[in-house]
């Protein structure tokens, strides 16, 4: 049986006027039944264009230019507007990052809900009705049927997410891609939202692709983890041996970007630089010109190689020690 | 909401009050009515006599007084130059006046929200930059010219439609109207499509902005991740939302056109309010001129209060608490 999703050298370019953006270059990444994929990335590095191409919500200027996204073994990157209507909402969903901005303001939560079951499903008004209720208490919103009626500026931030999740569930999909929805919630919210993530994926079998830039996030929930820079996968592999032995530079980078108690009174450790403009992106390596260890041959496009089972990483010198600690 | 309504309600009538004093300074300041409607060749005793009649020898804020005492009862005056209550000459002309502003109304939104929508949602079409170049010419064509080529054009020369008065007219409820008959139609026809070319192109305008603005919305792609059809997202989601400035500029715009549609009825004799403010202007008939401000102001009160219910309608997240 194919993986629940399998991307391969995907390429999502913009054709602006300025030139062309390579936003996602080259990406391959699976996921299978009940996993969690953590897609992990500065802002600008591609994964969030990464969830919209696998949905085919990729607005013109921007397409797919190249790869296959195969779903259960069909290819996505092939099938009309209609079909692929038809997969979204039902076999793969989506969660958004703003809670505040993803559900309309001026219909109500069962109009938005209703309209969701009844686009993939052929049940009358009322079963839509009931199914949209039963959703919501599964989120935990208290008192459902009461809350359906509400309007969404009538909930908080963390209900709204809630709802949000409730209508990605509401055909039981077979992957999901959030696109860091928990960025904007409080911390305990966030944990909450964690835990019900987690339980669900290893109740129902759902895939995952989690979306952040919070190395905190996906350590605790992924199984695997794809860190992006500037459209390309640099490093993937299990998640605890990556986070514990990175092998490119950028990881190591990653890391030690992130406060720690272990280094109270020390200047926080940071990447020099920026991320570079996905215009005119340098040949070679992206990440040299901010890389501790670049040399010469950082010039030449690093390949993707496979340094120990199952760790693959977009260098040509990765630190074969653990360089995090 | 009941303390919504009433707090408008109190608002009202203090605008009405200050609007009514504005009112009688300023036509009392714009001239003597004395001069035009008494005959040159009358001598002292009977101009005065007139003058007393008129009640045009009292101090101004005696007349205001008398006025405003006169107002609170219903009775804005007698007209100068018909000799008729001045309120109900004007409530003769509204009807004329009401169908014609309604119809270029709803004919404005039933041409300009479906081109708005299309212009928005393809903004690159050839026939999108077409419907936006013929959206300038509908702002920036004056509205007598555009009048007189339809009449030349249609009345004149291909002879489809006539060209000046309201045809033929039944009453209903007391009043007259002109659009219940083929004949009355038919004369509407030019008026109303002379009335309606700017509000299309407004209406497009700001139907295409919001559109525009609302398709990059984070709903709007929450909504086709949920996959629902395009004609959903942009029926129920778009719509709903862009149909708020909409309204508020559409009322406006409607009080606008009752108010001063001048333009439109001299060019095609169309008997309604705006001819007989023009006329009452030129010869200084001060009843006729503030009772029509002040039936004006009354009706800007209620529209303005129409679209304010009408926005809680629409976006769940106006309340009407008076505030």
């Amino acid at each position: 049986m194919p993986p629940t999703l399998e991307v391969r050298n995907l390429r999502t370019h913009f054709f602006t006027r300025a030139g062309v953006v390579k936003a996602v270059d080259d990406v391959s990444f699976a996921v299978d039944r009940g996993k969690v994929l953590g897609l992990v990335g500065e802002s600008g590095s591609g994964k969030s264009v990464t969830g919209f191409s696998i949905l085919g919500l990729v607005d013109p200027p921007g397409r797919i230019a190249g790869g296959s996204i195969l779903f259960q073994g069909q290819d996505l990157a092939g099938l009309s507007e209609e079909e692929m209507r038809r997969l979204r909402g039902n076999r793969i969903a989506m969660i958004f990052q703003d809670p505040m901005m993803t559900l309309n303001p001026v219909l109500r939560i069962d109009t938005q809900m209703i309209e969701t079951v009844l686009a993939h499903a052929k049940v009358s008004r009322e079963e839509a009705r009931q199914r949209a209720r039963d959703a919501l208490g599964q989120v935990g919103i208290p008192s459902p049927e009461e809350r359906l009626r509400a309007y969404p500026h009538q909930f908080s931030g963390g209900m709204r997410q809630r709802v949000a999740i409730a209508i990605a569930l509401l055909h039981k999909p077979d992957l999901i891609v959030a696109d860091e929805p928990t960025t904007a919630l409080d911390v305990t919210i966030q944990g909450q939202i964690l835990a019900e993530a987690q339980k669900l994926c290893a109740e129902s079998g759902t895939a995952l692709i989690w979306i952040t830039h919070d190395l905190s996030v996906v350590a605790g929930l992924a199984d695997d983890i794809a860190v992006m820079y500037a459209g390309k996968v640099v490093e993937e592999g299990p998640v605890t041996q990556v986070l514990d032995a990175p092998l490119h530079p950028y990881t190591v980078g990653l890391i030690g970007s992130v406060p720690s108690r272990n280094h109270r009174g020390e200047p926080l450790r940071q990447i020099p630089g920026m991320t570079p403009s996905l215009l005119n992106l340098p040949a070679g390596c992206a990440f040299r010109a901010r890389c501790p260890r670049a040399e010469a041959r950082c010039a030449e496009p690093p390949p993707m190689a496979e340094y120990r089972p199952g760790r693959f990483a977009r260098c040509i010198h990765p630190y074969e020690e653990a360089a995090a600690a | 909401m009941t303390v919504f309504l009433l707090r408008r309600l109190l608002q009202a009538a203090a605008v009405v009050l200050v609007m009514s004093l504005l009112v009688f300074l300023g036509v009392y300041a714009i001239g003597d009515p004395v001069e035009i409607l008494i005959s040159p060749e009358a001598d002292q005793i009977e101009r005065e006599r007139a003058i007393k009649a008129l009640g045009l020898d009292l101090p101004l804020w005696q007349q205001y007084l008398v006025f405003l005492g006169n107002a609170l009862r219903g009775d804005l005056g007698r007209s100068f130059v018909f000799n008729e209550p001045a309120l109900r000459l004007i409530l003769d002309r509204m009807p004329a006046t009401l169908e014609l502003a309604v119809g270029a109304t709803i004919l404005a939104l039933l041409i300009g929200l479906p081109l708005g929508l299309y212009a928005g949602l393809r903004p690159h079409s050839p026939v999108s930059k077409g419907i936006l170049a013929g959206s300038i010419l509908g702002f920036s064509l004056p509205t007598f010219w555009v009048g007189l080529m339809l009449i030349m054009v249609f009345a004149v020369q291909l002879g489809w439609l006539p060209s000046t008065g309201r045809g033929e007219t039944v009453t209903v409820l007391g009043m007259r109207w002109s659009f219940l008959t083929r004949d009355g139609l038919a004369h509407m026809i030019m008026p109303m499509v002379n009335l309606s070319l700017f509000k299309i192109s407004l209406i497009i305008r700001l139907t295409r902005a919001g559109v525009r603005e609302t398709m990059l919305m984070d709903y709007v792609k929450f909504a086709r991740a949920k996959g629902l059809s395009p004609a959903r997202i942009t029926l129920v989601h778009v719509f709903k939302n862009i149909l708020i400035p909409v309204v508020t500029v559409v009322g406006l715009e409607f009080g606008g056109t009752i108010a001063f549609s001048v333009v439109t009825e001299s060019v095609f004799a169309w008997p309604g309010m705006g001819k007989l403010i023009i006329d009452s202007i030129n010869v200084l008939d001060r009843p006729v001129m503030v009772a029509y401000l002040m039936v004006i102001v009354l009706m800007f009160i209620t529209i303005n209060l129409v679209v304010d219910i009408t926005y809680s309608v629409l976006d769940p997240r106006v309340r009407l608490e008076g505030k």
